[in-house]
């Protein structure tokens, strides 16, 4: 219902309230009126045009981490 | 973190080792069921992952996906689809709308047949692109459809204050944007839908947050907010799985990257501003309380609903569409008699089948024929088969 990229932010235009961002090699320019202090160099959830969330970078490393951690705990050992 | 992360959430080989060690919790609620898992997923982005991904497959054995009121063209009521399309034949105006409503058939026509009569009709990327519509063209009144949940309004909203900030005094909004817990309400309520746990949308959540779902938690439904990858459908059907197993249930956010505890609140701030929540007809469940937004007293001179009336066709139903009950989930397209027969994704004749996230479309992309295979196919073998699962010694 609400498809939204995540996209690279390149350049903050924090007096017209525009960030122009990356996506996947493509760049365009997006809102970033509902993210508040949005910097260069983050990575914004983006839905119809406006940035919606800051995604949280260390978050989407420690998910991981936690899953892997649980495998390796509950595996026996030898299986791949 | 695009490239890096998102592939990552896409690993193969984490993948299958999760599977390996998941799918023994997930036999062991069937088992304690004496059926599959009935989950629901809510968000038409999940249906899409689940088919396009293949997980969707994979999981088919223990777990039964039950698409859900996700799609906000098809939830949208027949009539306020009519009064939409009538924009379009009203002078000296131009619609703007996102393209999956081009194609919805109201009960005598669709936006795209208006536009091939004459009719300026403009599919938007964004509410702002609206805005500067109605700046190009000041002779003329610019209707923005304003269709989408909770993830969507936040853009309408910050359009109404640009315009009002602005003075663009022929820039109009048509809101049926909708709220999703209050649906969500409603199906749980329903006596005769049997879902043991929700898969939660991943974008309204980023917006309304982990707490926006209280209401899911007093009725102490087993919930998971969930993302889009691979890793992150399968794992949250297993949190989902855990959770029902726990007497007191609370909702999980599978989805911490994107999810915050309180979600958005800059936005939420914005839509108590612009919008209010009032009683909302969706298509399928009928009127249901607060679960709309129409344009708040403050910007009530954009709203086009109040500044421009417009003629509508009398509404009339397509005999024989499912849709209504597609997307309460309780029935599939694959029940559906038109579908992929009379209705298909080139002549849709309900919304269903018309965005790409309504899940008659996605079911007649990726589901017509795994359905096929599955009659055939031995139930109990096809994770074995995969080698997803061990076979007893």
């Amino acid at each position: 219902m609400c498809l939204a990229v995540p996209a690279k932010v390149l350049e903050v235009d924090p007096t017209r309230l525009r960030a122009r961002v990356d996506y996947l090699g493509s760049q365009t320019v997006v809102g970033i009126a509902l993210v508040g202090g949005v910097q260069t160099g983050q990575f914004v959830l983006v839905h119809v045009g406006e940035a919606v969330q800051v995604m949280d970078e260390e978050q989407a490393r420690d998910g991981l981490a936690l899953w892997r951690e649980w495998l390796d705990d509950s595996e026996p050992a030898g299986l791949p | 973190m695009t490239t890096v992360n998102l592939l990552a959430y896409r690993d193969p080989e984490l993948f299958a080792r999760l599977l390996r060690r998941i799918i023994p919790a997930l036999e062991e609620q069937v088992q304690k069921l004496g059926r599959r898992v009935r989950i629901m997923e809510v968000c038409g982005t999940h249906t899409v992952s689940f088919s396009r991904t293949g997980v969707r497959q994979v999981l088919a054995d223990f777990v039964e996906l039950i698409s859900g009121p996700g799609c906000p063209v098809c939830v949208t009521d027949q009539s306020d689809i009519d009064h939409m399309i009538a924009y379009a034949k009203r002078p000296g105006t131009v619609v703007a709308t996102f393209g999956d409503m081009m194609q919805v058939p109201g009960s005598a026509a669709s936006l795209r047949r208006q536009r091939a009569e004459g009719a300026d009709v403009r599919v938007v990327y964004s509410p702002s692109q609206a805005v500067d519509l109605a700046l190009e063209n000041p002779q003329k009144q610019v209707v923005l459809l304003g269709v989408g949940f909770e993830t969507t309004a936040p853009g309408v909203a910050l359009s109404l204050k640009r315009a009002a900030r602005d003075g663009v005094r022929n820039y109009f909004v048509y809101s049926v944007h909708k709220l999703t817990p209050p649906a969500l309400k409603a199906l749980v309520e329903d006596p005769d839908h049997r879902l043991d746990g929700f898969l939660l949308p991943g974008h309204v959540s980023a917006i309304i947050g982990r707490r926006g779902w209280t209401l899911l938690e007093l009725l102490n439904q087993p919930a998971v907010i969930g993302g889009f990858e691979p890793l992150d459908l399968v794992v949250s059907v297993y949190r989902l799985v855990q959770e029902m197993k726990r007497p007191v249930r609370l909702v999980v956010n599978n989805y911490g990257r994107v999810v915050r505890e309180d979600g958005n609140p800059a936005a939420q701030r914005l839509l108590e501003e612009t919008f209010e929540a009032a009683p909302a007809r969706w298509r399928g469940f009928g009127m249901l309380p607060q679960s709309g937004l129409e344009i708040s007293e403050t910007y009530r001179a954009f709203d086009a609903r109040v500044a421009l009336p417009v003629d509508r066709p009398v509404t009339k139903a397509v005999r024989g569409c499912r849709c209504g009950e597609v997307v309460k989930g309780k029935e599939t397209p694959l029940q559906c008699r038109l579908f992929g027969t009379a209705c298909t994704p080139e002549r849709p004749l309900g919304p269903c089948m018309v965005s790409d996230e309504g899940t008659c479309s996605i079911y007649y992309q990726y589901e017509r024929s795994h359905h096929r295979d599955r009659r055939e196919e031995p139930h109990e073998d096809y994770a074995l088969a995969r080698g997803w699962r061990q076979p007893d010694a």
